[in-house]
């Protein structure tokens, strides 16, 4: 467990060497890439290995910052951050080994690419409110590079888009985290003492403060209507960075959302929880009907990601251990999920055929061409689908759980939800990969057409889809963290409406 | 007999892990490995049969083995168990999966996947046969839909995309709303258990627990997920199209195994769970019956494609099942021995349709194989000159189908019938239409096909192979064997049905 913060410092580390490397050759900044994650991932996994589920977090480190705000270098963590920093291990390990082919400049790739990872191990980990925002901050920066450099189609648009959207977020996080520091002559900006402060100010200021703190957040969740960002920024960016973007930094606006916007101002949750509520199931219903009428196969997934943060957005609104729960594992869940869907359609599919255009693919016997894209893609739509025995499953279920005791039609319209995921899920797996397909087709055809699947990508898919398995197997490993966190003392005034 | 359950599960996935393990393996060796671990099912039910007591109320050789377990919130367990009605139908597909291979035999394209696929498939029904906790038997619920959708898709005729995702979408339909359904039951219950949650719907404890609304819509989300699966009218229209395009070992699957799992469900979870909402529904629901009995038989008589006729016709066979079931739920405790008819009846009418309908689908796939996938009512004639053995396995399996005295489809109808008109006289009274619409129809098939002149697909028209005959002999050898000694199955539900209908409300 102490080692945790090291997932910080490696990963800033790793990205200064790997810029030194680069300039070296291009293997060795990779190297170093690979390692370095596969470094702090390890770390992850080891503090999971020791760690004991409790309702208190552990303090990793507590160093005054700058003592006239009382600002601290204040670095803990719970069962809940703990699943998402093994969520960004796995991601990160992912990423690398899908942008293994990265051949332009390849150091400075690498370098931004751990500078991100580096700063969401760091909003995972934050413990106090303002470093939390400078680490949150530190994530969006490099995005915009890696896109903005790396990407494709429309690159310098998509990274404008998302980084406006992204500091527009940030602006409204830091006006509210302001206010209560200022209005609540609050004595530092550790979570705790914020929390406080906020409890002295009067309802209306509370329900105007949540609704900063949660919008802020929530565009880079992709809450609707504000998820614009997300499927333009997804298909331009390079697929590690995809990966990255869908995996995790999405899940950066979410668990602001649970760490900080929920707990601070329990208040504002209860006031708002109707309209948050029902603009996770638009995004959820609508994303996934826009999804299911794409044409360019990369937008499908950027729009099924939008659809599947709708469910975490939903859990977060109903404000009950039970959906929660459902919360976090289902950012895991999506976390492995999109990885998945995003490097078989960038890395697999997208740099062999040089096409996305579902009406294209479809002309191309794909499931016979490259098999195993096919293979994953169709495990990956099962379970992105929400098929029982994969991690989406028991994410879903307990989120219905939870939306059923608070709102019947609620819990209908995310059940259908689950329908349209299946519909558009299906109609790619289809069209894409089976479009030449059936006894009709003809049956023989040029079988090495395509370069063959390389071994990080094989590598990195098989991580993931073990981990969708094992979590949707045994959602008890995650779960029995999770849940004991969410009866420490902060998130007990959520459930209870911030009444403290 | 530790671990007998589990075992007929696994051996299945075993033997489809095993396939997918070895691409190069020949396709003859593909064959006779998949046949061979699916006849594992048969023995290893004939081995549950040796040792089941029929006496005895409840479930045997159950398993629980520890699973997902989170204190204080959920102990989720794979809890596996065997009564009466499991028996018959893992029975049912002990015989019908390995017959499903057998006839895809011929099968070129990639034959270690079907018959992966396939495998996979096998193993799935019967978790669903099998499971008592609704966990795993959700995941078995599931993932049969995804060999099925590519069964279908990969191996199937010209329309067959399109039959594969209508089929998968509907279904999938209805099992969201059937797991919002168990999500809702957890919040209530937090248990995933089928027998815990019987237990809880038998003392009133569930019901106590929420609103009576929200128990209703419980119930419909249940009732939808299941109702699509049967199908029962009119949520049937993904049926015809997913029967006919599928290719013939897995529309034999789809129609022998899959629509039993429909029924099961509403044995083994509605009808404990739900039995109060079952007997207010119960005069819509009979209504529904009523119109796939009448109108799937009615559909059938309209069909020219010989494969959409059965398949129409499946329809109104299951439907007779769910009218018996409804018609018990309706008329409520205090006519024992209807309700024990009918309800013999349907799990008698499950096994018989499973085994007729599934050997129909193979006789029309040998006619489509012999005449270069020919299936129209009017392409053939005189078959039972050019082909004696062939028209008179089919000609069995039709008139079983029919529901001649002597062969196993007249018992199950009998006794539904028996059982019905006991219970609601009208319900039977209309259901009588479905029958003869039914001798109507497959009395034209036996007519067009067997008699007359000669159409253009009968030249050079083969008998049986050894093959084929060794796929059908043993389900028509069945289908007399229970026409004249029915206890054999009888013997194995009679417990179970009396202790159902003493349950009535």
């Amino acid at each position: 467990m102490n080692l945790l913060p090291y997932t910080i410092y490696l990963s800033f580390a790793g990205a200064l060497l790997s810029l030194v490397a680069g300039r070296r050759s291009a293997a060795a900044a990779r190297g170093v890439a690979l390692l370095t994650a596969v470094a702090c991932w390890g770390i992850t996994l080891y503090a999971a290995y020791g760690f004991t589920p409790s309702n208190q977090m552990i303090q990793l480190v507590d160093v005054t910052w700058i003592s006239q705000l009382g600002i601290h270098y204040h670095l803990a963590a719970d069962g809940i951050s703990l699943t998402l920093v093994v969520l960004t291990g796995l991601a990160a390990t992912a990423g690398i080994l899908f942008s293994w082919n990265i051949a332009e400049r390849t150091g400075e790739f690498f370098a931004f690419y751990l500078a991100l990872i580096g700063g969401v191990y760091g909003v995972f980990l934050s413990a106090d409110a303002f470093l939390f925002f400078v680490f949150y901050e530190i994530a969006i920066v490099p995005k915009y590079f890696l896109i903005a450099n790396w990407g494709s189609t429309n690159r310098l648009y998509g990274a404008m888009k998302l980084a406006l959207y992204s500091f527009a977020g940030s602006a409204l996080v830091l006006a509210g985290l302001l206010w209560i520091y200022a209005a609540g002559h609050a004595s530092g900006f550790s979570l705790w003492e914020l929390a406080q402060a906020a409890a002295g100010l009067s309802h209306p200021q509370q329900v105007v403060i949540f609704a900063f703190l949660f919008t802020g957040f929530a565009v880079l969740a992709g809450m609707f209507p504000f998820h614009t960002w997300a499927p333009t920024g997804h298909v331009a960016a390079p697929t590690g960075a995809s990966m990255l973007l869908a995996g995790v930094v999405m899940k950066l606006g979410a668990y602001g959302c649970l760490r900080v916007a929920l707990p601070l101002v329990p208040a504002g949750l209860e006031f708002w929880q109707p309209v948050i509520a029902w603009l996770a199931l638009a995004g959820i219903l609508y994303a996934g009907l826009v999804a299911l009428v794409q044409d360019d196969f990369k937008f499908v997934i950027g729009y099924s990601s939008v659809s599947h943060m709708g469910f975490v957005l939903l859990g977060l609104a109903l404000a009950n251990p039970a959906a929660m729960a459902g919360t976090v594992l289902q950012m895991f869940s999506h976390g492995v999920i999109a990885g998945l869907l995003f490097a078989v359609v960038g890395r697999m599919v997208y740099e062999r055929t040089h096409t996305r255009q579902l009406a294209e693919l479809t002309r191309l016997p794909l499931h016979r061409l490259m098999p195993f894209a096919a293979v994953v893609f169709v495990l990956a739509g099962l379970a992105s689908m929400g098929m029982p025995g994969f991690s989406g499953f028991p994410a879903e279920l307990t989120i219905l759980v939870g939306a059923w005791q608070v709102s019947k039609v609620w819990a209908l319209a995310a059940a259908l939800g689950v329908l349209i995921a299946a519909a558009f899920t299906l109609r790619a797996i289809q069209v894409a990969f089976f479009g030449q397909a059936g006894a009709a087709a003809p049956a023989a055809g040029p079988v090495h057409l395509y370069a063959p699947i390389t071994w990080p990508e094989r590598t990195g898919a098989i991580l993931l889809l073990a981990a969708t398995l094992l979590v949707g197997l045994r959602p008890d490993l995650l779960l029995n963290w999770i849940i004991p966190s969410l009866q420490s003392p902060m998130m007990q005034a959520v459930w209870i409406g911030g009444t403290r | 007999m530790n671990g007998l359950l589990s075992t007929l599960i696994l051996v299945p996935w075993l033997g489809a892990l095993v396939l997918a393990l070895t691409p190069r393996l020949s396709p003859r060796a593909s064959r006779v490995l998949a046949l061979l671990f699916s006849l594992s099912t048969l023995a290893l039910a004939l081995v549950a049969w040796a040792g089941f007591d029929p006496a005895a109320a409840g479930y045997q050789f159950t398993e629980q083995h520890a699973w997902i377990r989170i204190p204080q919130v959920a102990a989720i367990t794979c809890h596996l168990g065997l009564d009466g009605l499991s028996l018959v139908l893992v029975l049912l597909t002990g015989l019908v999966a390995p017959a499903c291979l057998l006839a895809s035999w011929r099968i070129e394209r990639d034959p270690r996947l079907f018959n992966l696929l396939f495998l996979f498939l096998q193993g799935a029904a019967l978790g669903v046969f099998l499971a008592l906790d609704f966990f795993p038997w959700f995941i078995c619920w599931e993932l049969s839909l995804v060999p099925a959708f590519f069964l279908i898709k990969l191996w199937g005729g010209p329309g067959a995309s399109r039959a594969a995702y209508q089929f998968v979408v509907y279904t999938i339909g209805g099992s969201a709303f059937m797991l919002l359904a168990f999500a809702a039951l957890f919040a209530a219950a937090g248990t995933f258990d089928f027998v815990a949650l019987a237990a809880l719907a038998h003392s009133g404890a569930l019901a106590a627990s929420m609103s009576g609304p929200a128990l209703t819509l419980i119930f419909l989300g249940v009732l939808l997920g299941l109702a699509v699966k049967v199908p029962l009218f009119p949520f049937h229209t993904w049926l015809p199209s997913a029967y006919a395009e599928a290719p013939t070992g897995a529309s034999m699957f789809l129609t022998g195994i899959m629509s039993k799992m429909g029924v099961y469900g509403f044995l083994r979870i509605l009808w404990p769970l739900f039995p109060v909402q079952l007997h207010a529904a119960a005069p819509v629901l009979l209504g529904l019956a009523l119109g796939g009995v009448v109108l799937g038989a009615f559909a059938a008589m309209a069909q020219t494609d010989l494969k959409r006729m059965v398949a129409y016709s499946s329809v109104n066979h299951l439907s007779y099942c769910l009218l018996a079931l409804f018609a018990v739920s309706y008329a409520g405790a205090g006519h024992p021995d209807a309700a024990g008819a009918a309800l013999g009846g349907t799990v008698l009418q499950m096994f018989n349709h499973g085994l007729s309908a599934s050997a129909l689908f193979f006789c029309i796939g040998c006619l489509e194989l012999r005449s270069g996938g020919r299936r129209g009512l009017g392409d053939f004639g005189g078959v039972r000159t050019v082909a004696p053995v062939f028209a008179g396995l089919c000609g069995i399996a039709l008139f079983s189908s029919l529901g001649l005295p002597g062969l196993n489809g007249f018992v199950g109808e009998f006794l539904i019938f028996r059982g019905v008109f006991g219970l609601d006289p009208g319900a039977a009274a209309v259901g009588c239409l479905g029958l003869f619409a039914t001798a109507y129809f497959l009395l034209t098939f036996w007519q067009r096909v067997f008699h007359g002149p000669p159409g253009p697909g009968v030249a050079g028209f083969r008998d049986l192979g050894a093959r084929e005959i060794l796929t059908l002999a043993p389900a028509v050898a069945l289908m007399f064997v229970l026409g004249v000694w029915p206890q054999l199955l009888m013997g194995l539900i009679n417990p179970l049905v009396t202790a159902w209908a003493a349950h009535l409300p």
